[in-house]
């Protein structure tokens, strides 16, 4: 398929998707429309909201990226201090899985009593929902390492330390971009979880006072946004790790 | 020529560099105990380049992880100066030029960058490798990559070579050329080399001394001299000649 067509199934099946919502919803009549707002009403909303949209997804995105990027720092060290004390590993791991079943709701209140209703409480919350993936990835990335190569480095009479910058870290990193990318989409999702205790700004409150509001087609649209915002986060993360990792591209390739 | 099981111990030479005196070797698995290596010896003087042959699985990288120090016998003893290791697959870092693949020994003594660079830079050029600095290993062909590997453990500083199967992936040709290209690099840059090849020819063409190894678990059976004068040529009379004679310490007729 050439290169230009390739994204034309997905376009086709989006498509189809937004005619079969656009039919459900006109057929179910203007009643239901407050419920769940039809297509064109969400476009409509895109256009005539498109200034409230924008202000609230500043709010939003900066709260995801810097969120993202706290996560980022206390996951690299969080896997480095796992990978190298198994104590640690044994410790903290357990509670690390635990606190991921905790339901963003449940601590969001007791981060807005101790932090305030700024964006502070909020980049806690995306670090929190988002460092997890990130840890995880990276453990493993640094445990896959090639036992080989640590041996190799040993007959070099290389430190732990040295071993770790010159051969483990650059090994994992790729993993570390595979974690980042499953943070992204639960960072949108915490950030909107975020903004619903203690918040009146942002696409998340965009979407919570469009229900009772009775403009279900606005928060359909602030929903669309945050998607598209991921979408955008993802392919950003991807086209940086191909920037700064080609050869874990190249790799790939053995050379004839 | 020696051609003699080599069970007892062997008087202590001030001259070796490597001596590997009835060492064993076992390990526990999923499946239970495997024996690496019962009653292994083997030495090797100073700058002798000594080949190790034998069945796959009867222990050879065992036998070079103890001689480098990366595991310690169950019995016997294993005494030998420094080793660096070249491992099998050339483990080359993907994401480093070939300049500072050939660096990383230095780097991993704490030599700084761009010093480990001035050091390595002239043998990259000694290698034939001069235009290939900058580039990634995955753009370079299996003989450089080789180059480059051999070159990262020789910077290792180490008197002792560990060479697991260094040629075994390359293309019969490549492998040929490089054998001949080592050759001439031991002649103006003599080592202690331990070589691990399953290739007999090879052994006899590189080798000084060319040890034959049974089956798991791994024991010399033969110890075969080779008092020729290089570069040799695999199809010498002599060469044929032992070679044949390794092949049949390792119970493969012709």
């Amino acid at each position: 398929m050439r290169r230009v067509l390739r994204p034309l199934p997905a376009v086709l099946l989006l498509l189809a998707l937004i005619g079969i919502w656009e039919l459900y919803v006109d057929l179910k009549g203007q009643t239901f429309s407050l419920i769940l707002a039809s297509p064109h009403q969400v476009a409509k909303s895109l256009f005539t909201d498109r200034s409230l949209l924008w202000s609230s997804f500043l709010v939003t995105a900066r709260e995801v990226l810097l969120g993202i990027l706290v996560a980022t720092v206390i996951g690299t060290a969080g896997a480095v201090g796992i990978h190298f004390s198994p104590t640690l590993r044994r410790a903290t791991y357990p509670l690390m899985v635990a606190s991921q079943a905790v339901p963003v709701p449940v601590f969001a209140p007791v981060l807005a009593f101790w932090l305030g209703f700024g964006i502070l409480p909020k980049l806690v919350v995306v670090a929190i929902v988002s460092f997890f993936s990130i840890v995880v990835t990276l453990t493993a990335g640094l445990d896959a390492v090639d036992p080989d190569l640590i041996k190799l480095m040993r007959t070099f009479d290389a430190s732990r330390l040295r071993t770790f910058r010159h051969v483990e870290f650059p090994s994992a990193l790729p993993s570390l971009f595979a974690g980042a990318k499953i943070a992204v989409a639960v960072s949108v999702i915490g950030a909107v979880f975020a903004e619903w205790t203690g918040s009146n700004s942002g696409l998340g409150y965009v979407i919570l006072v469009s229900g009772p509001q009775l403009l279900a087609a606005r928060g359909v649209a602030a929903t669309v946004i945050l998607s598209l915002f991921a979408v955008a986060l993802f392919a950003g993360l991807a086209l940086l790790e191909r920037f700064a990792l080609p050869w874990a591209y190249r790799s790939a390739e053995v050379p004839a | 020529m020696i051609e003699a099981p080599v069970q007892e111990p062997r008087e202590l030479n001030a001259e070796d560099a490597v001596r590997v005196e009835l060492v064993s070797r076992t390990f526990a698995t999923k499946h239970g105990q495997i024996q690496a290596l019962a009653g292994m010896s083997l030495h090797a003087r100073a700058h002798e380049l000594v080949a190790v042959v034998g069945p796959s699985g009867c222990g050879k990288t065992t036998l070079l992880e103890l001689i480098c120090g990366l595991q310690k016998p169950d019995a016997g003893t294993v005494r030998a100066e420094p080793a660096a290791l070249m491992p099998q697959r050339d483990l080359l870092l993907p994401w480093l030029s070939a300049l500072d693949n050939a660096c990383l020994a230095l780097r991993a003594r704490g030599v700084a960058r761009d010093e480990a660079r001035r050091t390595a830079a002239p043998w990259l050029e000694r290698f034939g490798l001069q235009s290939f600095e900058r580039t990634p290993p995955a753009e370079l062909s299996g003989g450089m990559r080789q180059r480059v590997s051999f070159l990262r453990t020789l910077l290792a500083g180490k008197p002792v070579l560990a060479l697991d199967e260094p040629f075994a992936s390359l293309d019969a040709i490549t492998r040929q050329e490089m054998q001949g290209w080592l050759g001439h690099v031991l002649e103006s840059e003599p080592r202690t080399v331990i070589l691990i090849t399953h290739d007999v020819e090879e052994a006899v063409v590189l080798a000084d001394r060319v040890v034959v190894m049974s089956p798991r678990p791994g024991r010399t059976v033969a110890e075969i001299e080779v008092a020729l004068p290089r570069p040799r040529r695999r199809t010498d009379s002599m060469v044929v000649h032992l070679r044949e004679q390794a092949l049949s310490a390792l119970g493969v007729e012709s």
